[in-house]
């Protein structure tokens, strides 16, 4: 197990490596470049040059290629072009801000997802079951932007339940200490704020977890029917056990990798921000800071916010494979 | 039996969902009651404070207006700092700021400033003659690191601004290396805003996070892609002002949600609304809407190096062949009015007896005629992002390809993202594009002279129009302190780029903003950098 860890950590190297190099002339290949952001449209030839030069610009691409994976493996993410702040300081905060949303809508996504394909699949072709897959399939579908301006304008405009957009209540700002702010305010009794924001939560949670939630349902509810037709449930259901134990709990067990797996993916996914959730919701995370930075050409961000993003994206998937031997001890890593 | 299971499953599932619901709901009404009472808190004696949350469309890059170029740098900055010389209230005429008069020289070459006596910095500094001396001190000490500086104040290698020197404690003469006309409206500009010296001295880079100026509010927190927080500089040298104790910037990047964050009333003024949003805002009650006195153009650009629109008579062809008006009509909402010149008339210099070009299909097709163009297809870029100028470039793009196609003119639509867009114009790529300029200083050079001057060509000038006669009327006038002989100098200009036909100058918008009923005073500067000290909230 712990070999297999080792060997799957050691292959992330490679991977990652690839990874710098490709976004790293990807970025330049495309027109436009900082300084000229930097400098605005009324910038002079010679400012241009200067300031090139001392960014290190007018080296050769290999130099610049270098020196910038030499200062990742000291830890030293580079500097932010537009706000000449070191990186790995900057982007602490927006982490934080797409985790805790993150986290948040897959929850969401989870619960209701899971159960409702369980149900699906265990009442198949009942009216719930098309219900749940016909709600599915919108979700899927459904553009997460006109989601988010249509709830924005029935719950927050007309209704006035949740707060429009932002994390916090700007009228009343919360002392950030972990930059979870659902944590700072517990750490300092702040139960107003809290709430706060957990309301804020809600609308773009809900975004965000429509379309994994959707997935989740569907890929719940197809391996759920494969399990249910299995001898071993009918066995269980012969020998009179209750039908919710035979669920929830034999065929579940045996139904769930696949959903995991799903699971892992779509976490994944959501860990690397959602720029249309986070533009719509005001919400000051990875994906619309990375977003940001392609705008204005901001080298280091963007290689940098993309190393972390994929980091994080493997590491799930790893947990995830991980997982699978403590809920199927017939899986085995050697 | 089955049946059954399901139908309590379902009265389960309401039941859980109600209760989360319940406890929104009523966490929601206790909400907004502490909300009241919590605010009441924050200054005892003098009622509840005044705060403002504006809400506008990107973040600050940094809060040194020295260092940045970006309009919403400036926004915030206006309030933290101030500057020698300040624009009036709605216009670019020059009054006073931090100095109370000055005094110019027959020549032009030395400017005598008298300051305003006790003022200090937000960290106790006192502001005097030697600390305007150290700020531009600082601004000439690098050409990259201040970029406004070297566009404005530096000419070729020369620097304008040849010295400074501190005369007493209040009296500060500035000594030009050659005159320069629009040298007070540069001055006026928020990137000369004077920081305290005490702060950049310490630590030059932190003042980018940690602003210190002189201005009516105090820099409070800033959390980067969300809100920056400024409160009220109770030891501000103006008596009364500011109004409000805090005001907090909003990054909201959805044109949409922040006009709903405003409806909510989670917000009290919107920044950047498209023109389509008139009607919404003049629908609600409980908003009004402010209009920004128009300081722009939008344009199509002709690239003058690439055919058919190296051809003269082409690009006068184009430029019958547009219909302005509906343009204005269809897409501004009425909040522009047609352009004939490359700059709005409020700019002194403007030539109102430019016919310009009117509407004339038939007398485009015989110029084109004339020209023998060929019917080759043209590219027609449209910018891939809204602009006060140009709110909807793809369906402005749309009604140009239409009036084009009437006269003959076959022409594909093709738009890049933004930083790409811009940098394939400058290096010439486009054949016709649209484009536009905002104004920074209000002057007639900071439009002509820097969108169509060959100087400007691989920087603001895209269209690569280079003529010599034009380029001695700007050098000439660059130096030209006499205003009435200055201004004949760009009406002369602007005769000679209307018949040159580099661009066809489409509109000049008025920008829009929105704010609740309850905010008073507020005055939209053309510049786009709004000062909050007279703004209030009843």
């Amino acid at each position: 197990m712990l070999h297999y860890m080792g060997r799957r950590l050691l292959q992330l190297i490679p991977v990652l490596l690839g990874m710098t190099f490709i976004v790293f002339m990807l970025i330049r290949a495309i027109p436009g470049n900082p300084v000229q952001v930097i400098l605005g449209q009324q910038a002079t030839k010679e400012a241009v040059e200067a300031l090139n030069a001392s960014l290190g610009l007018d080296k050769p691409w290999y130099t610049q290629y270098f020196s910038y994976l030499a200062g990742i493996f000291q830890g030293d993410m580079g500097v932010s072009l537009r706000t000449k702040l070191p990186v790995s300081e900057e982007i602490f905060p927006y982490l934080a801000a797409t985790a805790e949303l993150a986290l948040f809508a897959m929850i969401i996504a989870i619960v209701v997802g899971v159960n409702a394909g369980i149900i699906s699949a265990w009442f198949q072709n009942s009216w719930f079951d098309y219900i749940a897959m016909i709600v599915a399939l919108v979700g899927v579908s459904v553009p997460v932007f006109w989601l988010g301006l249509m709830e924005q304008w029935a719950f927050s405009s007309q209704l006035g339940w949740f707060p429009t957009s932002g994390r916090e209540d700007v009228r009343d700002p919360i002392t950030s200490i972990t930059h979870f702010y659902l944590l700072d305010t517990l750490i300092q009794g702040r139960f107003d704020q809290f709430i706060e924001v957990l309301k804020r939560l809600v609308l773009p949670g809900v975004a965000l977890a429509t379309i994994p939630m959707a997935i989740i349902a569907r890929i719940t509810r197809s391996s759920m029917l494969e399990v249910m037709r299995s001898d071993y449930v009918r066995t269980a259901r012969a020998k009179g056990q209750k039908m919710f134990i035979v669920v929830y709990k034999h065929a579940l067990k045996n139904a769930v990798i696949p959903v995991l797996t799903v699971i892992g993916l779509q976490t994944g996914l959501l860990l690397g921000g959602a720029i249309l959730t986070e533009t719509i919701f005001s919400w000051p995370g990875i994906g619309r800071y990375i977003y940001d930075a392609i705008g204005f050409r901001d080298y280091p961000v963007i290689q940098s916010g993309i190393l972390i993003v994929a980091f994080i994206f493997i590491m799930i998937n790893l947990i995830v494979d991980l997982l699978y031997t403590v809920i199927d001890p017939r899986i085995k890593y050697k | 039996m089955k049946k059954k299971k399901l139908w309590t499953l379902g009265v389960m599932l309401l039941l859980i969902l109600s209760t989360i619901l319940a406890a929104c709901g009523g966490s929601d009404t206790k909400d907004t009651g502490s909300k009241d009472t919590s605010t009441g808190g924050d200054t005892a004696g003098s009622g509840e404070p005044k705060i403002l949350v504006y809400g506008r469309g990107g973040d600050s890059v940094a809060l040194d207006p020295a260092v940045v170029t970006d309009g919403e740098s400036f926004t915030v900055t206006a309030n933290i700092y101030e500057t020698l010389v300040n624009f009036g209230e709605q216009d670019v005429t020059i009054q006073p700021g931090l100095a109370k008069s000055w005094e110019a020289s027959e020549d032009g070459l030395t400017y005598t400033f008298q300051l305003q006596e006790g003022v200090k910095f937000h960290d106790g500094t006192d502001f005097n003659a030697e600390a305007v001396a150290k700020n531009i001190e600082r601004w000439k000490s690098s050409t990259d690191k201040y970029p406004y500086f070297s566009s404005q104040f530096i000419v070729g290698d020369k620097q304008v601004i040849e010295s400074v020197t501190a005369e007493g404690d209040y009296t500060v003469v500035f000594k030009l290396s050659q005159p320069q006309a629009p040298f007070l409206k540069n001055l006026a500009m928020s990137p000369f805003a004077i920081a305290s010296p005490t702060a950049f001295e310490a630590d030059e880079e932190g003042l980018s996070a940690n602003p210190v100026g002189t201005g009516p509010f105090k820099f409070v927190s800033w959390v980067r892609n969300d809100s920056v927080t400024i409160e009220k500089n109770p030891d501000y040298y103006i008596d009364g002002y500011p109004k409000l104790d805090k005001v907090i910037y909003r990054s909201i990047p959805d044109n949409s949600a922040r006009l709903n964050d405003l409806t909510a009333g989670n917000i009290d003024v919107a920044d950047g609304l498209s023109p389509s949003d008139k009607g919404t805002i003049e629908g609600d009650a409980n908003l009004q809407l402010i209009e920004r006195p128009s300081m722009n153009v939008g344009y199509l650009g002709l690239t003058v190096t690439r055919p058919p629109f190296d051809n003269v008579k082409v690009r006068q062809a184009v430029n019958y062949a547009i219909d302005k008006q509906a343009l204005v009509d269809a897409f501004y909402e009425g909040l522009a009015e047609p352009a004939k010149n490359p700059m709005p008339p409020v700019i002194s210099g403007y030539n109102d007896e430019v016919t310009g070009y009117t509407y004339d299909p038939e007398k485009a097709k015989a110029l084109l005629a004339e020209a023998g163009y060929d019917g080759k297809e043209i590219e027609l870029w449209a910018m891939p992002v809204p602009r006060p100028y140009m709110p909807d470039g793809q369906k402005v793009a749309e009604a140009i390809q239409k009036n084009l196609e009437d006269v003959g003119i076959k022409s594909k639509i093709v738009s890049f993202e933004w930083a790409t867009y811009l940098e394939k114009a400058q290096n010439g790529e486009a054949d016709a594009f649209l484009l536009g300029w905002t104004g920074d200083n209000g002057d007639a050079d900071n439009f002509l002279y820097t969108l169509l001057d060959g100087d400007n060509i691989g920087s603001n000038n895209y269209t690569f129009y280079d003529n010599p006669e034009l380029h001695k009327l700007f050098v000439a006038a660059q130096t030209e302190i006499d205003e009435d002989k200055r201004n004949e100098l760009y009406k002369q200009a602007q005769v000679i780029i209307s018949e040159d036909a580099p661009w066809v100058p489409l509109a000049h918008s008025t920008p829009i903003l929105a704010a609740n009923k309850k905010v008073t005073n507020y005055i939209a500067h053309p510049t786009g950098s709004d000062r909050l000290d007279a703004v209030d909230i009843q």
